[in-house]
């Protein structure tokens, strides 16, 4: 097995594994444990700009990605997107996500350094999950130029073949040679992309899961009646 | 009609002493420990003073509370989308030096330090980064019997329409005790706030809790509540909050701040209320009618409808029973000498006051002051503290009801005056505030002797009702493996340690508690 294979045919399965098993486990084991994690009351300075920057860049991007990847080439087709004009709006809100993503998260990244209290509360985790993140979307980031060279060139075929991969993943017939022409940049961002997944369980990430959502439609007051529960 | 009951208290403000045994006993129960050294589930405030967080009670600040939006109910913090949008940051929220940097002392240095001309000092340390600090600047009760500049504590919600220069005088300064807690309202703006759902309402004695395994940091409680009473702990990431010592109250037994009250100033008890009128009450117009429409949700529990309903929605007889003696009913809606520290907030909160009359014993010695007919007891106008500072405290600013309070407190010591020392009883003073003389006995022996059996009425949880056989359990708990303690109610995944030995049922059934209660 060459190497790409094995990055590219099976690490994503090993990482959507841990990252669905992990998360499950963690889910049923370690309820008190499954939180943000916030540290706002601490600092809220650099809070303002730099959360809210990020976290509106990487759901962003997230989105991006999900839809731009995972969506079946035909349907933009017949939607009357050409792929010219995929990679041209992919480049263009990837850019602007990016940056906005990496200025939040720089500025995270140098409160958790440098500020004395949340240094103090920093636990290691923390700064894996966010150093990662960061190398991740800086190479996210490197992509950009490459990508630009080739919608200069009028080439979708990198960013098709991107699309195919992603595809042939999540419908477990992954092909790692659909890959072979790809530049290698692009290479090393999906496997840190990967590797998001594969440390997701075990960093404050799994609060992406209790996404409040269904908070929209509650009603105001909550009241429990107390019980004994036996199995 | 549909009843419920809630665990209540009574502070008595008149006979606090600001001693803090209170606050040192509840620390020493629930908040000991690291992530929570800055929280105090209860404070005791000197007032005038912004408090503790800094200016807890403006809402301009803090948008805490509720308010009408079209004559609906809405957080002041805005719709439910508005709170989500502000998830990851949430502009509200107080930082931890508006509470103050917790800190210890380098005690170790008392005993380590070398021999030296100079004694050694402990000095102190922040107890979040362990590194030195300079100078303390700022702490629970900073503000202690009056510290500090008046130009700062001035800053004072409560003195909103009151002439403030006068009071910056010495000779004017007047002075009152606040002690606080979560008042474990009828209407909570933290657990309506709450993303996650993990805030709830008891439904059987109303006491509000976080449920610590749904709680996923969002902080959207704390900084909705108005009175600043649910706290982060900065350690583990969750909401914490006042548990009303339920483990305590469940079994009859008064809180622990109640429990250890110097002052014997705290009541605690039950009261009905009508569920289905909290929305109708807790949203009319005027603020100022808050206070009435608080007293109009309390139910009478001498009222055979009344008992008879709450029968019927399954709360025990002995809560009936507890609710028709409880002290908080007498003083809150019978005699009308308690009330809810500000209702304007409309959370319908369940820890009510009674307003302190403010002493001015010397004034009345020289003659300096107008007295009532007795010429001993002063005039309530002639009191220190002005009205219109308690009234924008306990009733969102009308003085009415804190005045005839206020006189029926004198009026129950001009009447026990002219009974011990002139032996010749003055009943004109208890018509003039339309107390009978049965009653002025009854609320000298609440308020004045306050024997422990009248200030706290608990009946308690009926545990064992819940239980088929309740021994079923015993030695099936201690030393437990895995997640034990996880409550979220999922079908579980892995193999469960069994306890059961014999097999125990589990009824919610209404009647069955009513049967035994
Ligand atoms: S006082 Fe605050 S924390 Fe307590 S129930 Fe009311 S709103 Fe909630
Ligand atoms: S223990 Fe009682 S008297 Fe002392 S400060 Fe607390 S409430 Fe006041």
């Amino acid at each position: 097995m060459d190497i790409d294979t094995f990055f590219f045919g099976i690490y994503p399965y090993i990482a959507g594994t841990v990252f669905l098993v992990g998360s499950l486990v963690r889910f049923e084991r370690e309820q008190f444990g499954w939180k943000a994690d916030s540290s706002q009351l601490l600092d809220r300075k650099t809070l303002r700009l730099g959360s809210n920057l990020f976290h509106v860049g990487i759901l962003a991007l997230f989105a991006g990605h999900f839809v731009g990847l995972l969506t079946p080439h035909g349907v933009f087709r017949s939607l009357g997107v050409s792929d010219l004009t995929h990679q041209v709006i992919a480049i263009g809100a990837g850019a602007v996500f990016g940056l906005t993503c990496m200025v939040g998260g720089v500025l995270l990244w140098r409160r958790r350094m440098f500020n004395p209290r949340i240094r103090a509360v920093t636990r290691f985790m923390d700064l894996v999950i966010l150093d990662w993140l960061l190398v991740t979307l800086a190479l996210g980031l490197a992509t950009l130029p490459v990508s630009i060279g080739h919608a200069l060139r009028g080439d979708a075929s990198v960013m098709i073949a991107l699309a195919e991969w992603a595809q042939s993943v999540v419908t477990f017939r992954a092909d790692a040679s659909l890959l072979a022409g790809v530049d290698p940049i692009f290479k090393i961002h999906l496997f840190f992309g990967m590797t998001v997944f594969l440390l997701f369980p075990f960093s404050r990430l799994v609060h992406i899961w209790s996404a409040p959502l269904t908070y929209l439609a509650r009603p105001y007051q909550v009241v429990r009646a107390k019980y004994v529960r036996y199995r | 009609m549909k009843i419920r009951a809630n665990f209540a208290l009574v502070f008595n403000l008149d006979k606090c002493i600001g001693c803090h045994t209170c606050s040192v006993t509840c620390k020493n129960v629930w908040t000991n420990r690291k992530g929570v050294e800055y929280t105090w589930f209860n404070n005791v405030e000197s007032k005038p003073g912004v408090g503790y967080p800094r200016h807890w009670e403006d809402q301009d600040q803090w948008n805490g509370g509720w308010v009408l939006k079209d004559g609906k109910l809405q957080l002041k913090s805005g719709s439910r989308a508005r709170r989500l949008i502000n998830i990851f940051m949430n502009p509200d929220l107080p930082e931890i030096d508006d509470y103050y940097e917790p800190f210890t002392f380098d005690y170790g240095h008392l005993q380590s330090s070398p021999l030296a001309e100079a004694a050694p000092t402990a000095r102190p340390r922040s107890a979040i980064t362990g590194e030195r600090m300079d100078k303390i600047r700022w702490a629970p009760n900073w503000e202690d019997d009056l510290a500090g500049p008046f130009e700062e504590r001035a800053r004072d919600k409560n003195f909103t329409e009151v002439e403030k220069a006068v009071y910056a005088e010495f000779e004017h300064s007047f002075q009152l005790y606040l002690p606080r807690i979560c008042n474990h309202c009828i209407n909570p703006a933290c657990v309506a706030a709450c993303p996650s759902g993990a805030m709830y309402k008891r439904e059987e004695d109303g006491i509000v809790l976080v449920d610590q395994n749904r709680c996923r940091s969002w902080r959207m409680c704390i900084s909705s509540c108005p009175y600043k009473k649910v706290f982060y702990n900065w350690e583990t990431g969750k909401a914490e909050k006042c548990t009303a010592c339920y483990p305590r109250v469940e079994s009859g037994l008064p809180t622990v701040c109640s429990e250890s009250c110097v002052g014997r100033i705290r009541y605690n008890g039950v009261m009905l209320y009508d569920a289905d009128r909290i929305g109708e009450l807790a949203a009319v117009e005027d603020p100022q009618d808050l206070y009435e429409a608080q007293l109009e949700i309390f139910l009478d529990p001498n009222d055979p409808e009344v008992i008879a309903q709450a029968r019927a929605d399954g709360v025990p007889e002995s809560w009936i029973e507890a609710a028709r003696r409880s002290p908080i009913w007498k003083l809150a809606v019978e005699w009308r000498v308690a009330f809810p520290i500000h209702p304007e907030f409309r959370t319908l909160p369940m820890v009510w006051y009674v307003p302190p009359l403010s002493p001015v014993q010397t004034q009345i010695d020289q003659g300096a002051l107008p007295t009532e007919a007795d010429g001993a007891i002063p005039k309530v106008e002639a009191l220190r503290t002005p009205m219109r500072y308690l009234a924008n405290l306990l009733t969102a600013g009308k003085e009415e009801p804190i005045v005839l309070a206020l006189k029926r407190m004198i009026a129950m010591r001009s009447y026990f005056r002219s009974l011990n020392v002139e032996g010749e009883k003055n009943t004109a003073v208890l018509d003039a505030v339309g107390l009978t003389e049965a009653q002025i006995h009854e609320m000298y022996q609440l308020m004045a002797i306050a024997n422990y059996e009248d200030r706290f009425v608990i009946p308690t949880s009926h545990e064992e009702l819940r239980h088929e056989d309740f021994h079923a359990l015993q030695g099936q708990n201690g030393f437990t493996f895995g997640n034990e303690e996880c409550s979220v109610s999922l079908p579980r995944l892995f193999p469960e340690r069994r306890k059961k030995t014999v097999e125990v049922q589990f009824t919610r059934e209404p009647q069955r508690l009513r049967k035994a209660g």
